[in-house]
């Protein structure tokens, strides 16, 4: 994924909250992902505009972080996320 | 505590056009009479959800023989699980489907029986069977619906792997499940004409591997090995009653689909008793939960919590006791059974018994040892 790429959750996958075990879930096709905190931050930004580069500023904003360490990480997590069928480009 | 169960498989009828010689069915069939009603069923979906659950595979038989399908997808998705229908896909027409995708319908799951049209019909027991699910798998995506190709496979259909790869490209699904056949119930009785060889497994795992690694990000590919070229034991459904519950079309409530071919059980009737009290508290889903229950060579085992023992269907289907360690395993007495199957198969011809109700295939003989 480049800067400019807009992600999105693959066709299929829902976040559900889980109350049962007091998690969020991303479900889909005989399969779910337990996101961690951080994936759980970044999929919610997911909403079908924002391009990693997007999110990377809203990110570096809100914790007031080095933007180029944030858009590195969220690159490599979204690349983990792709290569899993979770998100698409 | 007992941990709650993930997943809920719902066999909503036995019916089914199609008479594949492998169906995961018991071999008694339950009569459409003996189905349970909608208003049970969608009962039963809330409890599920109550319990924990969290997906629902709505499967059968052919689940879209139900007449009230779009009144299950409804009540299952209202009932906020992830609802998946396992279907042979020969029933729906587009404005069906797009009512069960209004319904809320999460996702689809295709059987096919083969890449080349004739030899599928012919799996399949159904002809024309083929042609009719490449039509669906266009209208499941036509309606935006996510689509998993499952490709149950044998010595009979192997072979064309690759093509069946290409075909869940073409047909735009997002995932295909690569099962080899597991050896109960109707497909225990076409072991001989099913299991594959050796080089074919060896090439399949080959195709697989590679073909993950060109489709990456486009096509995932779950595979299930098969176990009588193991030298370990799946871990059946995650362990007995630790992670799913399936019912039956006729109210029993069980820790596997194939539970029911297990004697001395009585398991939970859903009519009259909750799925939480069946999961929690009933003699059934205990009998084989954790590790208490296992015998030499599980018991101590390194490997006792990863693969739980294997499964009891296969370790009684072979064995005659379900409380043995799978025969898949290498420390198991019975472990040579496996091999003497191989050997049987080798000689056998490719004729079928076809799965079709009241007909009840001749149990293959549990072979000695050597």
């Amino acid at each position: 994924m480049s800067p400019e790429t807009v992600p999105k959750l693959a066709r299929g996958m829902k976040l559900r909250e889980d109350k049962t075990r007091a998690q969020w879930v991303v479900l889909g096709p005989e399969r779910m992902f337990v996101p961690d905190e951080i994936a759980l931050e970044i999929i919610r930004l997911l909403d079908g505009t924002s391009s990693l580069a997007a999110i990377a500023d809203a990110l570096a904003a809100r914790y007031s972080a080095p933007r180029e360490e944030i858009l590195a990480d969220i690159t490599t997590l979204l690349d983990d996320l792709a290569a899993k069928g979770v998100v698409t480009a | 505590m007992t941990a709650p169960p993930l997943a809920l498989l719902a066999e909503l009828t036995h019916r089914c056009p199609l008479r594949c010689p492998y169906c995961s069915n018991p071999t008694a069939l339950t009569r459409p009479g003996e189905e349970l009603d909608t208003a049970t069923w969608s009962r039963i979906f809330v409890e599920a959800a109550d319990l924990g659950c969290l997906q629902i595979h709505l499967s059968g038989g052919e689940p879209t023989a139900r007449r009230d399908i779009l009144d299950l997808v409804r009540a299952a998705s209202t009932a906020g699980l992830y609802t998946n229908l396992i279907t042979s896909g020969v029933l729906l027409n587009g404005t069906r489907l797009d009512a069960l995708a209004e319904a809320g319908l999460d996702h689809v799951q295709l059987s096919i029986q083969d890449a080349e049209p004739t030899s599928a019909d012919r799996i399949g027991g159904y002809r024309g069977g083929h042609a009719k699910k490449l039509a669906f798998a266009h209208l499941v995506t036509e309606a935006g619906l996510p689509l998993t190709l499952n490709a149950v496979v044998h010595r009979q259909n192997l072979d064309r792997l690759p093509a069946m790869i290409d075909l869940a490209l073409e047909l735009g699904a997002g995932r295909l499940e690569v099962a080899h056949v597991q050896y109960y119930g109707w497909a225990l009785a076409n072991r001989d004409a099913l299991m594959p060889t050796r080089a074919q497994l060896d090439a399949a795992t080959a195709t697989v591997e590679a073909a993950r690694t060109t489709h990456r990000g486009r096509l995932v590919i779950d595979y299930v090995v098969p176990d009588y070229y193991a030298t370990r034991p799946k871990s059946c459904m995650g362990g007995w009653g630790q992670r799913f519950l399936a019912v039956s079309p006729a109210g029993r409530i069980l820790p596997c689909h194939a539970a029911e071919s297990l004697p001395g059980f009585d398991f939970p009737d859903a009519r009259t008793t909750t799925l939480r009290a069946a999961w929690e508290e009933s003699e059934a889903f205990n009998r084989f939960r954790g590790t208490g229950w296992m015998p030499e060579p599980c018991q101590g085992c390194a490997r006792a919590e990863q693969d739980w023992g294997g499964c009891r269907c296969q370790a009684f289907a072979l064995t005659g006791d379900a409380a043995a360690t799978d025969p898949a395993c290498a420390l198991s007495p019975h472990h040579a059974l496996l091999a003497l199957a191989l050997e049987a198969s080798d000689r056998a011809g490719e004729g079928f018994t076809y799965r079709e109700p009241g007909r009840l295939p001749q149990p293959a003989p549990v072979l000695p040892l050597a």
